[in-house]
C-alpha cells in the first residue's frame, strides 16, 4: 500500500460535527462518493493533510436515502452531492447552490441507483428526456 | 518588460520551409511501432474465435460454420489484444492508418 | 445599483476545449457571480463497470480524457494491482513513471498552445502546438499511438523501452527542452502576455486551499501539494521538489506549468538513469475483492479513484474525482470580480479537462 486509508464510521447526526472538526483542524476535502450496495447506500467523505489521507464513511438505507448537506462547512462540496443526487436519488438536505436534478441529463431519473443489469443481456432502449 | 521577445522566432520561421507537410500530396511516413489497422491472413486462420472474445469494442465476429471472419473497422481501437492472442499468430497490426470512410459496414474475410 | 444581465458563456465557446456552461451575472463589464452548468458531456463511464469484466475495463479507463489518458489507465491498473496485492516487476514502475511523465510534458505543451489562443496570440499558440509534435512522435514511437497510449495492464505494462529507444527519447527530449525554453521566453516574459495574466483572478492562499484546489492551481497560490510525493510508481526513488508560486493569479499558474515541463523533463532522465531490466508484467489470475483508494498526480492535479471489488470479474463501484471537478469551485470564484473579456482566459488557467470532470 503506497499509504495508509483509515476509513471512520459515522452516522447522518454526527457527520456534520465531525467534518466542522476536520476542516478545523485543516484537512482539505478530496471528494465525496457514493456507492449502492444492496439496500443500502454507503457515502465516503475522503480528507487529505499534508499527503495524510483519512475517510470517513456514512451508511443509510434505501428507504431513508436523506443526510445533511456539509456545503456549510466546505463550500466546494456542493458540486459532489449535486452530482449524488442527480446519479443515486440521495437528498441533500440545506445546500448552498442547489441544482435541483439538473446537473446531468440522464434517460432516468438516478441511474447508478437501478440494479446491475445481467452482462450479456443488452438494455432496453429508454427514450432520451429531450 | 519586453514587447519583442517573439521577434526571434517569427525571423527563424520566416527563413524556414514550413512545419506542416502538404498531406495528402505528401502522405505521412507512419513509425516503426504505431498500431493503425488489423491485417489477417486468412489461410492461417482456424476459426477458433478467441480473437472475438478479446476483443474489447466487439469488432470481430467470426463465424466457425461458414469460416468467415468479419471486422468492423470503425469499432476497432487498434488495441493489439486479438494480434497478442491469436495462436496461429494470423493477425498483424499495419502501421498504416485506416482510410476513412463514410459508410459503417463490416468487412468481410473467408 | 447598476442593471444585472445574465450573459451565457459556452457551451459552444471558441476558447473552450470542451463544452462547459457558465452563466455570468454581470454589472456594466464586471462580473458579479458565475453560476457553473456541466453535464453537457457525461457519458455514464462509472456504470460500465458493471458490463466489461475488469481486465477489459482499462481500456475505458484510458478513453475517459484524452490528455490524461495514460494516467487514468496506470490509476485503475494500480488500484486493481494493490486489491489483489500483485507484485508488480520494478521496470514496469519506472516505464510508466517515464510515460506519465511524457504525458504530463504533452499535456502542458497543449495547454500553453491553448491558453495563448485564449489570450488571442495564435502565432504563439501555433508554435507550442508545433512543439508538442515532436512529443506526440516520442509517444507514438514508444506506445504505438498518438494520444490514447494502449500500454498499460493490470500487473505491469505491454510493451518495451529498449536501450536504443531510450536514448532516442532522450535525445528528442533534449531538442523539446531547447524549443520550449523558446517558446516559455515568450509566455513570460512578453509585454502584452504579462498585461493580459498578471493580477488576474487572484486566488488567495486560504481560499485555494477552503475550496478544495488541485495541482497546479493549488500550487500557484503558495502550497506544495503534489501526489507524486506519496511515492507511488518510481517516484520514491527519483527527488523532485513541487514547484510552486505565491502570487496566485494567472501568471503564477502559467509559471508553475511552463516549470513543472522542464521538472518533467528532468525526471524522465532520472528515470532513464535508473531504470532496472527485467519483467514487463505478472500473470493476473482470479478476481479483485476489496476497495481501495488510488491517487495519483495528473498534469491538472490529484485524481482520486475509488475501486470496489466483490470477487466476480465485475467490479462492483468505480469512481473517478478528477482535478478539474476539485478546480471548478475555486474557478467561480475567482471569476467574481473580474473583468468580462478576463473570463475566457480565468477559464483556461484551470486547465478544464471537461470530459474527465464528467466521465
Amino acid at each position: 500500500m503506497t499509504e495508509e486509508q483509515p476509513i471512520i464510521a459515522v452516522t447522518p447526526g454526527t457527520l456534520v460535527g465531525e467534518v466542522k472538526r476536520h476542516c478545523e483542524q485543516g484537512w482539505r476535502l478530496v471528494q465525496i462518493g457514493a456507492a449502492k450496495l444492496g439496500e443500502l447506500f454507503e457515502i465516503n467523505y475522503s480528507f487529505d493533510r499534508d499527503l495524510v489521507f483519512q475517510n470517513l464513511r456514512v451508511q443509510i438505507p434505501e428507504t431513508a436515502a436523506r443526510l445533511p448537506s456539509i456545503s456549510g462547512v466546505y463550500w466546494c462540496a456542493f458540486l459532489y452531492e449535486n452530482e449524488i443526487h442527480d446519479l443515486y436519488g440521495i437528498t441533500f438536505d440545506g445546500l448552498v447552490l442547489d441544482f435541483k436534478g439538473t446537473l446531468y441529463k440522464t434517460a432516468i431519473p438516478a441511474p447508478f441507483a437501478v440494479k446491475p443489469e445481467t452482462p450479456g443481456v443488452s438494455a432496453s432502449v429508454v427514450q432520451p428526456r429531450v | 518588460m519586453s514587447l519583442f521577445s517573439m521577434t526571434g522566432l517569427v525571423m527563424k520561421w520566416l527563413l524556414r520551409k514550413p512545419y506542416t507537410s502538404r498531406y495528402p500530396f505528401e502522405p505521412r511516413q507512419p513509425l516503426a511501432g504505431s498500431r493503425g489497422t488489423l491485417g489477417v491472413t486468412m489461410a492461417a486462420c482456424a476459426f477458433c474465435a478467441l480473437c472475438a472474445k478479446r476483443c474489447p469494442t466487439q469488432a470481430i465476429e467470426v463465424d466457425r460454420a461458414a469460416k468467415r471472419w468479419t471486422i468492423d473497422r470503425l469499432r476497432c481501437i487498434a488495441c493489439n489484444c486479438c494480434v497478442e492472442i491469436c495462436p496461429k499468430k494470423c493477425l498483424e497490426m499495419k502501421t498504416a492508418h485506416g482510410i476513412p470512410t463514410v459508410t459503417k459496414d463490416r468487412e468481410t474475410f473467408s | 445599483m447598476a442593471t444585472r444581465t445574465v450573459i451565457p458563456f459556452g457551451p459552444q465557446h471558441p476558447v473552450l476545449p470542451e463544452p462547459i456552461h457558465l452563466d455570468l451575472v454581470v454589472e456594466d463589464e464586471k462580473v458579479v457571480e458565475a453560476i457553473p452548468s456541466i453535464g453537457f458531456i457525461h457519458r455514464g463511464l462509472e456504470k460500465l463497470v458493471e458490463k466489461k469484466d475488469f481486465p477489459e475495463f482499462v481500456y475505458v479507463a484510458e478513453r475517459i480524457c484524452g490528455i490524461c489518458s495514460f494516467i487514468h489507465s496506470q490509476s485503475y491498473c494500480q488500484g486493481i494491482e494493490e486489491i489483489m496485492k500483485l507484485p508488480v516487476p520494478p521496470r514496469a514502475h519506472y516505464l510508466r513513471t517515464i510515460w506519465g511523465e511524457i504525458s504530463r510534458v504533452h499535456s502542458h505543451l497543449l495547454w500553453l498552445g491553448l491558453m495563448a489562443d485564449a489570450m488571442g496570440f495564435e502565432s504563439l499558440f501555433m508554435h507550442a502546438w508545433r512543439v508538442r509534435e515532436r512529443v506526440l512522435k516520442i509517444i507514438e514511437a514508444t506506445t504505438g499511438g498518438r494520444v490514447i497510449f494502449g500500454v498499460c495492464k493490470v500487473g505491469g505494462v505491454r510493451r518495451d523501452i529498449d536501450a536504443a529507444a531510450m536514448r532516442n527519447v532522450l535525445a528528442e527530449l533534449a531538442e523539446t527542452e531547447r524549443e520550449t525554453k523558446e517558446i516559455v521566453k515568450v509566455f513570460l516574459n512578453d509585454g502584452t502576455v504579462k498585461h493580459r495574466l498578471c493580477g488576474v483572478g487572484a486566488l488567495a492562499r486560504e481560499d485555494a486551499y477552503a475550496l478544495g484546489c488541485v495541482g497546479p492551481t493549488l500550487r500557484a497560490s503558495g502550497w506544495t501539494n503534489d501526489t507524486r510525493k506519496l511515492g507511488y510508481a518510481a517516484f520514491r526513488e527519483l527527488s523532485f521538489e513541487p514547484v510552486t508560486r505565491t502570487e496566485g493569479d494567472c501568471y503564477a499558474r502559467v509559471a508553475v506549468r511552463c516549470d513543472e515541463i522542464f521538472q518533467s523533463i528532468d525526471l524522465i532522465r532520472q528515470a532513464a538513469a535508473k531504470i532496472p531490466g527485467g519483467e514487463l508484467a505478472v500473470k493476473v489470475t482470479g478476481n479483485p475483492d476489496g476497495e481501495v483508494f488510488v491517487r495519483t498526480e495528473q498534469p491538472r492535479g490529484e485524481v482520486l479513484y475509488y475501486l470496489k471489488g466483490n470477487g466476480t470479474k465485475n467490479l462492483q463501484r468505480f469512481r473517478v474525482r478528477t482535478p478539474t471537478f476539485a478546480n471548478i469551485p475555486a474557478l467561480v470564484k475567482s471569476l467574481q470580480g473580474c473583468s468580462l473579456a478576463d473570463v475566457p482566459v480565468l477559464v483556461l488557467t484551470i486547465d478544464p479537462c471537461i470530459s474527465c470532470t464528467e466521465r
